[in-house]
């Protein structure tokens, strides 16, 4: 009765290799490595980059342990700190020519150790929070609100140019606080008006308010519209963060979404808060200047007396090109950058689309150079460079205007997304920040380790003492439980911080609960005379119904954790839903197999090591059976 | 090795009113306490800063006293943390400051009248956050309340839901009396703590109400006490060890895990000490007092359809 068959004991064996496996990176540590990532999204670090990187670390005599490129850059290994810090150096100066304009992000990095074949079955060691690797994290929350009266403010000036465009009088059109008013002195000037705006302005919704002798058209955005622009505003603002952080030069930088409108940014191994807020704060802005194209100005700039007026940028490639000091327009004025085609041609293009203001501007602009080239320029402390600088064939009019020639469909992606990233869409606010530093970190890791190991040990020894055989197997269940939660862990690629570590503790601790509940069941059976083969399947069946109803208690508080619980609080909840799965299995599935390779095959088996039991002298005097 | 040599049930329910009184005792003191001194709640909760730092000798509290008050901060609290070296800075929040700035502030305040000083640690809370995270630590409770009220029910009886909730809350008040009266730090990981002492002392009486229920099935002839004082004699055992292991688990984490475990782990000392008791000692009478009866669990087999699993639902 106490025999599996052999296909269990084989399911729980692969069970077992592969939580080894995949717990088995954990221990590797890390090497010390240098990465090489871009710093703008026009550059792209693909399988060049990695041979170039090898080239230059052979040229300059330093050996390395491995050269791999993934999403996030090349990155190459190192045997020591020394190597490595020596690596950056070099690399920063190959790839960085001109500091003052880096193209890529060189940093320094910690990869795991652990062996080819372990990371080619995906087997990777658990990513460590930042409580315990050291870093900054921040949550900035974007104001909505701001960038909705961005919105309408640029939605009042449309206005106006439709009221001129369609001759309808009005008497102001006026932005109070979440709508827009527009008065009227005729209720017929107003019908018109209203169709007019229902035509050119599907976003807003319009509502007729009588205010003494004045008629009023009172427009608000859509709620759909509200929720359309809060999300562009969000995702916008991440991309600008991303290109942002480039420049830190963070390994892994984290930056995510949380809720609607809030913003999660970790950045491990930085200490410099003031840099990084600095930095998170900064906002970039575009401009348009015309292209003074007149012979032997460049020269004479580049020389270094540039024509009056004029000003040096380079262009993306590279080259050089002189750009009128005055502004045509600024970034302010784009309200959308795409990335498409050429209606015609069918060639790649970025399509930009300008408030009204900016359109008329960039129509009389247009008509007055035609055949003459404007550059569009990205600024960004206080430095200047070219994303683009085409030539205009026509006079546009309506505000859509369309960059192409010379690209690449992925270029014209890079471009809109740098025309786009350039500023933030919505302002944004820090509202929750921790720094933890290096030392803390690597102090929590060994608190952890510690009290985890400790309190292992203490019921290790206890089990072992009170139920002898079935306390090694208890433990043994115990050590497994702890096998599988770290295997999972790794492979979800879950985040551990100290509350993690604790969580495992207690998971541990708490886990110990199933094995006691069975030994005790098989102590009780025996106790009242059942013989050993009937007391352990006895003892098992019995114990499973009330170690599941005392598992889903603690597994309803666990969800109740992850699902309201945020930030240290729901890696505790992970870890904790975890461990209540995998003791469940261990501890009934896996102890049960341990026993029945000890007991099962024994036909004439007299007694358990499973301690002492004690009968009393009267043992049926409460009438049990 | 075997600890407990019971020769008869222990009649528990004779000093069931005992019990409930002590309790009710400390679940009292735990209220007057919570209001009177209140929980001295975290920046998490409240929104503020929080500064950890470190200093190569023993630090002078003094003068990290003197560099702020100069540098023009209020309400501060600086205290030692964990050692004499580290030195903990709380600053509430304050509408005129530029709240996102304080670390710096400090920092810089520090290095002129208090130097060597070494930036641990920063957290800032602004207070749309505190705020959520309270309701939400609330809510969760609520959930959690709710969600192990219904499936009790489900799977035993109401009695047992209603008298296993009460039971485990005021483990819960108790422990929130610990840190009233001692006015230790109450922050989010504590309360992620009392929730999973909530769950688990829940846990405990599930497994004296599992024994209670198969008792009254398979023995006849007992008064109710007298299957209570049975379930609780033949389980005493197995609750003693289960809860030495975790509470070996947890002194462990209490003694090795540092400053910043020590409140997670003394919420779950307390937690568990009062959870054995209050599980099993103040639960089980309450299921008395509400009316528990062998027939309620008889009269439901006679009711079953035939075939149908005892337990399940009959639709």
């Amino acid at each position: 009765m106490n025999r599996y068959p052999l296909w269990k004991y084989i399911t729980i064996a692969i069970a077992l290799v592969l939580g080894f496996v995949y717990t088995l990176p954990n221990f590797f540590g890390e090497s010390p490595a240098v990465q090489l990532s871009s710093a703008k999204a026009t550059i792209k670090v693909d399988d060049k980059a990695k041979s170039r990187v090898e080239e230059v670390l052979t040229a300059a005599g330093v050996t390395h342990d491995g050269i791999q490129l993934d999403l996030n850059g090349v990155k190459t290994r190192f045997r020591d700190t020394d190597t490595q810090l020596k690596a950056k150096d070099i690399l920063e100066k190959a790839f960085n020519p001109d500091a003052s304009d880096p193209k890529y992000v060189v940093a320094l990095n910690l990869l795991p150790a652990s062996p080819q074949w372990l990371t080619a079955v995906h087997a990777l060691p658990m990513y460590l929070g930042l409580d315990l690797r050291g870093g900054v994290h921040f949550l900035l929350q974007v104001d909505m609100k701001g960038a909705l009266t961005k919105r309408l403010d640029s939605t009042s000036a449309d206005l106006r140019t439709l009221m001129r465009d369609k001759s309808l009088r009005h008497g102001g059109i006026n932005r109070e606080g979440e709508r827009i008013v527009v008065k009227f002195r005729e209720a017929e000037t107003r019908d018109k008006a209203k169709i007019a705006i229902t035509d050119n302005q599907p976003d807003l919704l319009l509502t007729e308010l009588a205010d003494g002798g004045d008629f009023k058209l009172v427009a608000t955005l859509k709620p759909q519209a509200q929720q359309k622009l809060g999300e562009f505003a969000l995702k916008q603002n991440i991309t600008t963060l991303h290109n942002r952080i480039n420049e830190l030069g963070v390994a892994e930088p984290v930056i995510q979404q949380q809720g609607a409108d809030r913003i999660v940014v970790q950045l491990p191994g930085v200490q410099d808060t003031a840099k990084a807020k600095d930095i998170l704060g900064r906002t970039a802005t575009l401009e348009i200047h015309m292209v003074d194209d007149t012979p032997g100005g460049l020269e004479a700039a580049q020389a270094g007396n540039p024509p009056f007026g004029t000003e040096v940028y380079n262009e993306r490639g590279g080259l050089p090109l002189l750009v009128k000091k005055q502004v045509v327009l600024t970034g302010d004025r784009l309200t959308d950058a795409q990335p498409g085609f050429d209606n015609q041609t069918q060639e790649a293009a970025v399509h930009l689309t300008l408030d009204s203001a900016g359109a008329r501007i960039f129509r009389d602009i247009t008509r007055d150079n035609v055949g003459k080239r404007m550059a569009i320029l990205l600024i960004e402390k206080g430095k200047g460079e070219v994303v683009t600088a085409p030539v205009i064939r026509t006079e546009i009019g309506g505000g859509r205007v369309q960059i192409s020639g010379r690209m690449t469909t992925s270029e014209a992606n890079d471009t809109a997304l740098l025309l786009r990233a350039g500023s933030l869409a919505a302002p944004m606010e820090i509202i929750e920040e921790r720094t933890i530093g290096p030392s803390l970190g690597a102090e929590n890791i060994s608190k952890g380790f510690h009290s985890t190991l400790w309190g292992f040990a203490a019921i290790a020894l206890f089990m072992m003492m009170y139920y002898r055989i079935f306390g090694v197997v208890s433990v043994l269940a115990l050590a497994s439980n702890l096998l599988f939660l770290i295997a999972i862990l790794s492979l979800l690629q879950a985040t551990l911080t100290l509350p993690g570590i604790a969580a495992i503790a207690l998971a541990l601790g708490m886990a110990i609960d199933s094995n006691v509940l069975i030994n005790e069941r098989i102590r009780e059976e025996l106790r009242a005379g059942m013989p050993p083969q009937t007391a352990i399947s006895e003892g098992y069946e019995r114990a499973f119904g009330t170690i599941l109803d005392s598992n889903v208690t603690t597994l309803i508080v666990g969800l109740m954790l992850l699902i309201f619980g945020s930030g240290p609080v729901r890696g505790f909840a992970v870890v904790h839903c975890l461990g209540i799965l995998t003791s469940i299995f261990s501890s009934v599935v896996v102890s049960r197999a341990l026993v029945n390779l000890i007991y099962g095959s024994k036909k004439k088996l007299t007694g358990l090591a499973i301690g002492q039991v004690w009968k009393h002298s009267s043992a049926t005097a409460n009438g049990q059976k | 090795m075997e600890f407990f040599r019971i020769h008869k049930d222990i009649p528990f329910m004779r000093h069931a009113l005992k019990f409930n009184v002590i309790s009710l005792v400390t679940f009292v003191l735990a209220v007057v306490f919570l209001f009177t001194k209140g929980l001295h709640l975290s920046v998490e909760f409240t929104g503020g800063t929080l500064i950890e730092t470190h200093y190569e000798q023993a630090a002078d509290l003094e003068k990290v006293r003197d560099a702020l008050g100069k540098a023009g901060f209020s309400d501060y609290s600086v205290q030692n943390f964990g050692s004499s070296q580290d030195v903990m800075i709380r600053l509430p929040l304050k509408a005129e400051q530029k709240t996102d700035q304080i670390g710096e502030a400090v920092m810089k305040s520090l290095a002129i009248d208090a130097p060597g000083a070494q930036l641990r640690r920063v957290e800032f809370v602004g207070p749309q956050v505190g705020k959520e995270l309270a309701e939400n630590g609330a809510l969760a409770l609520l959930l959690v309340v709710i969600g192990i009220v219904i499936y009790l029910a489900f799977r035993f009886e109401w009695r047992f839901s209603v008298s296993a909730i009460i039971a485990n809350l005021h483990d819960v008040v108790i422990i929130l009396g610990f840190f009233a009266f001692f006015q230790w730090e109450f922050s989010l990981s504590v309360l992620a703590a009392v929730l999973a002492v909530l769950g688990y002392s829940v846990n405990e009486s599930v497994v004296v109400f599992d024994r209670v229920r198969e008792t009254f099935k398979k023995v006849r002839g007992l008064s109710t006490p007298e299957v209570l004082d049975h379930a609780i004699t033949s389980t005493i055992s197995r609750t003693i060890i289960t809860h030495g292991c975790t509470q070996m688990m947890v002194l462990s984490m209490l003694v090795f895990g540092g400053e910043t475990l020590h409140y997670f782990a003394m919420a779950l000392t307390i937690g568990i000490l009062f959870g054995i008791y209050s599980s099993v000692l103040v639960a089980s009478p309450l299921v008395m007092w509400l009316g528990v009866s062998r027939e309620q669990f008889i009269a439901k087999q006679k009711k079953g359809i035939e075939g149908a699993n005892e337990e399940g639902a009959v639709v």
